[in-house]
């Protein structure tokens, strides 16, 4: 497990004649795609029935959008992974249709409103192709995820400057809803900083595995706790804090509590030593002391988190938009106010970061809970790949991929339920969102390419000449040295 | 490696449990108050996307739906005889309602649970959800007959009509009115100037005076005291004080008839003649006589004293005020001092009597229908109380013949008996300085009573301090009475 190449995967080997037979499962995850599709058109048709009560051929449009779509991804995964895992794809396939869903309720709302308002829903599946062609190449380019682990440093640099450059961008091309976190140039925009995640994962997922040995062997003993050597994790901490003192800086508290959490839990896996936990998260009260005078937004958020309905009117900034979420949410009750008839449009960035408020107002408790499931199965997946993999470098990057979902879903979902102080960041493939829906395919193509290694079939090893034990085992004449 | 991948995954599923129970929280425990939070534009917009039901009087909707076009706002409020029944509909906004659009808001908006079966199949057969039906006692002929007679001759006051058998409310009108149409529009500037308008209006025209407001019932109380009287001894030929004036016990002010006049022929004079010259000396007498706890029985058992009455609009309680010494008492038994009467407790006065002294229940609602007029629940007669005997009924109703016929003014109905009491009644801080409220209480055929009404114009119509009862009520209350029993 130390040697980060394993010498069984060589291609050569697949011709050997008697491969054990593992079942790929690609005809399972075909039928949870069809099952997604299925779903997904149900909803649609509701939709359209409660908002425009006749059909439209933008409805044909979505669902034939959505199969072409994942009819390709599924090809791509056929040919390139076939022993990935068969869910995960069905699974961020069923998200991102809840996702189309909800933006397709969201405008015909907003175009009920205002006739010249476009439909956001088209520009998402624009998306959605340009993130399908992306999943496809990296399918068909990175083959074996071990090869990132070799541009782990580049991966890292890059990251960071790209999470860096808004920072250093004029506000008119990189700022918006508070946060500077935009490249934009004429109409297009991207949001670097989805993708710097995962470059980033890819840095210290090689770091922490090329460095590992030393964590579990130096290091002192203090307080009851085993402390690896500062000067081993250098620089990675100062990866982590260069990251997160970015994000602070650009005023994207979402991101840089999801960077936080998941350099935590990836060293955590790769040290096994929960005192790395104990010190981040001592580390982390520290600097929320710190940061609630110094920061006003932050503080305004937290404020509106305690108290929501006292601060509707609050004039250092209120907290209109949680408690129209928490209005939705509470309208909807258990089973929702029924797909197209609440009124979801009354949250501000309900397409965006308060996707799940949408949601829950019309398919209630039940239906969030079903949403918040499938994120739930689709990070187990992910970390069960991370179990079966055999190489530690695979082990470190679907951990970090499968937890940052988990974490994102909790940070925004959270936010937006009151559970935590609201930060603007958008749910994986929920959101409207180009960077983070081309993000998350690449996630999901590398957690499929780390699956199927875990799951390809070894190649079986040389028949060894059979020995007798060596107690059995006879003398031997051997040449005398002359 | 595995051990801490393990925990990450027990971790990650903590998580979204703890989303699912703060969601749990938000969306079952929290959720009425969320609902129900004034801040929440989600109800009422749901509301307002709603077809709201009608209120309808005969077949007719007196208050509707208008469909706007609009997406977000698709119906709008109307009422097509808006101040005719405004009193009785109030009015229906964005913002607020009144009246029944207030008290029967449940049906109307389709969430009252007898809409419920309806609700249920509105869901699964996906049709457009619907507000129930209210259908109203009205008539529609006396109620427009009241509103004109009021109206046309620029009178503030209240009409009251009841069916005395069944204590339905035959017509219910308040003058100064308003237009409903113009606080129930969606364009919200419009609308908020014609509330700062009315609100704003020294004749207060939002005021139901019909049954929100008490005035002193001045002569029409001898009823209610002679009501008593009987009960305790009397007949309608004991004799009675027949002075021009009275002393009041312990004090050197005194109380005087109508003009100093003496009663009958000023020797001696029955109750009923009492009745018919609405002498106030016998009885302030009598009432001195019976005392207040006599008078206050006799009033509850006709519906004073009752601040939970709703018809099912709430009702001003009617009160006899406190009647500290014997001058009070006196005083109170004439329908002055701090007698207070809305004019829908007269009504109920005179229908009691008229109903042989059983006091029904007076309502608004005949019935509660599904959008497509299936009935959903029917609104009763209901006995209050029997208030009085029979015998005490007839003897009052002889009264009224009696007063009837003393009384002038126009409007009496050829062939018809009607039994009937005027009053004049002094208000204000010094009553030399306001003019007296004129009332006109009656019912009719006295013989086989249909209709008992009750007339109020306060201010006596601002004719001078010669109006009375006689002069200004009587020709409203006879032409109401005239329309409903047919001859107009």
């Amino acid at each position: 497990m130390s040697s980060p190449v394993d010498a069984t995967s060589n291609p050569g080997q697949a011709a050997t004649p008697s491969p054990p037979a593992v079942p790929t499962r690609r005809n399972t995850e075909l039928l949870m795609l069809a099952f997604a599709a299925i779903l997904v058109t149900i909803a649609n048709v509701l939709v359209e029935a409660n908002q425009e009560q006749e059909l439209s051929t933008q409805l044909l449009y979505n669902g034939a959008a959505f199969l072409a779509l994942f009819g390709i991804a599924h090809l791509a995964v056929r040919k390139w992974a076939p022993y990935a895992d068969p869910l995960i794809l069905p699974f961020a396939a069923l998200l991102n249709g809840v996702g189309l869903i909800a933006i397709y309720r969201i405008d015909l709302a907003d175009a009920a409103a205002d006739p010249d308002h476009g439909y956001l829903v088209n520009r998402q599946i624009g998306w959605m192709v340009i993130s399908v062609v992306l999943f496809v190449l990296i399918l068909a380019f990175v083959k074996d995820h071990r090869l990132l682990a070799r541009f782990g440093y580049t991966c890292g640099f890059v990251g960071l400057i790209a999470l860096a450059l808004p920072g250093f961008l004029p506000a008119s091309m990189s700022s918006a809803g508070g946060a500077k976190i935009w490249i934009r140039i004429g109409g297009a925009g991207i949001q670097p900083g989805e993708f710097a995640k995962i470059l980033l994962m890819i840095f210290f997922a090689s770091f922490l595995v090329s460095k590992r040995d030393l964590f579990t062997v130096a290091g002192r003993r203090f307080l009851g706790m085993d402390f690896p050597r500062m000067r081993d994790m250098a620089p990675m901490l100062l990866a982590w804090a260069a990251s997160v003192g970015v994000l602070v800086f650009e005023r994207d508290l979402g991101t840089s509590l999801l960077f936080f959490g998941l350099v935590l839990v990836m060293i955590y896996v790769a040290t096994e030593r929960v005192s790395w936990v104990v010190i981040g998260l001592s580390l982390f009260a520290i600097g929320c002391v710190i940061a609630y005078p110094l920061f006003n937004h932050l503080r305004v958020r937290v404020l509106n988190w305690m108290d929501p309905l006292g601060r509707l009117d609050a004039t250092d900034g209120d907290s209109f938009q949680l408690v129209q979420s928490l209005f939705g949410l509470g309208t909807g009750g258990i089973f929702g106010t029924g797909l197209g008839s609440g009124r979801p449009t009354l949250i501000p960035a309900a397409e965006t970061d308060f996707i799940i408020s949408a949601i829950g107002e019309e398919i209630g408790f039940v239906g969030v809970a079903a949403v918040l499931l499938l994120y739930l199965l689709l990070v187990m997946r992910g970390l069960r790949t991370a179990l079966a993999v055999r190489d530690s470098f695979g082990k470190l990057l679907a951990s970090g991929l499968a937890f940052i979902i988990g974490l994102q879903v909790f940070i925004v979902v959270g936010g937006a339920t009151r559970l935590i102080p609201s930060t603007g960041i958008t749910a994986p493939f929920l959101s409207y969102g180009g960077s983070s829906l081309l993000a998350n395919y690449i996630l999901v193509a590398l957690l499929l390419l780390i699956s199927h290694a875990a799951r390809k079939p070894q190649p079986p090893s040389k028949p060894r000449p059979q020995q007798a034990p060596l107690a059995e085992a006879h003398t031997e004449m051997v040449a005398r040295p002359t | 490696m595995n051990t801490p991948i393990r925990r990450v995954a027990l971790t990650v599923m903590l998580l979204i449990v703890a989303l699912m129970v703060n969601l749990t929280y938000i969306q079952v425990i929290w959720s009425d108050e969320l609902r129900a939070h004034p801040r929440n534009s989600r109800t009422l917009n749901e509301e307002l996307a709603r077809q709201r039901g009608d209120i309808i009087v005969g077949n007719e909707a007196v208050a509707t739906v208008e469909e706007t076009g609009d997406n977000l706002y698709p119906y709008e409020r109307v009422y097509p005889d808006g101040p005719v029944y405004a009193p009785i509909t109030g009015y229906y906004s964005p913002i607020g309602r009144t009246g029944l659009e207030r008290a029967e808001d449940p049906v109307l908006n389709g969430s009252d649970d007898r809409l419920f079966v309806r609700r249920l199949s509105d869901l699964i057969t996906g049709r457009d959800a619907r507000g129930g039906m209210v259908e109203l006692t009205i008539d529609r002929r006396m109620q427009e007959t009241a509103y004109q007679m009021m109206t046309d001759r620029g009178l503030t006051g209240a009409v009251v009509a009841l069916e005395p058998s069944t204590g339905r409310i035959l017509s219910l009108v308040s003058t100064p009115t308003f237009d409903p149409n113009e606080l129930s529009t969606l364009d919200s500037e419009a609308r908020a100037a014609a509330t700062e308008e009315l609100e704003a209006d020294e004749n207060r025209p939002l005021h139901n005076r019909a049954i929100s407001e008490t005035q002193p019932p001045g002569s029409t109380f001898k009823l209610l005291v002679a009501a008593a009287a009987l009960d305790n001894g009397y007949s309608n030929d004991s004799e009675v004080n027949a002075a021009p004036s009275v002393q009041l016990p312990g004090s050197s002010v005194s109380l005087p008839n109508y003009n100093n006049n003496p009663c009958g022929n000023g020797q001696r004079a029955t109750l009923l003649q009492a009745m018919e010259e609405s002498c106030n000396v016998p009885f302030g007498e009598i009432a001195g006589e019976l005392g207040p706890e006599v008078l206050q029985e006799q009033a509850e058992a006709l519906g004073f004293s009752d601040p939970d009455l709703e018809i099912p609009l709430s009702v001003a309680s009617s009160e006899l005020g406190e009647m500290a010494d014997s001058a009070a008492v006196y005083q109170s038994g004439i329908g002055q001092r701090d007698v207070r009467v809305t004019p829908l407790q007269n009504a109920m006065m005179v229908a009691t009597i008229a109903n042989e002294g059983s006091r029904m229940e007076p309502h608004v609602v005949s019935r509660i229908l599904t959008p497509e007029l299936d009935l959903l629940d029917e609104i009763n007669p209901d006995e209050a109380e029997q208030a009085f005997s029979p015998q005490v009924a007839q003897d009052l109703t002889e009264m009224m013949i009696a007063s009837e016929q003393h009384t002038g003014g126009e409007g009496q109905i050829p062939g018809v008996t009607i039994a009937s009491k005027t009053g004049t009644a002094q208000w204000g801080v010094d009553p030399s300085e306001t003019n007296p409220h004129a009332w006109y209480v009656a019912f009719a055929p006295a013989e086989d009573p249909q209709v008992a009404v009750a007339v109020l114009v306060e201010a006596g119509g601002d004719i001078g301090a010669g109006a009375t009862g006689g002069r200004v009520a009587a020709p409203i209350g006879r032409a109401v009475l005239g329309a409903g029993l047919g001859g107009g």
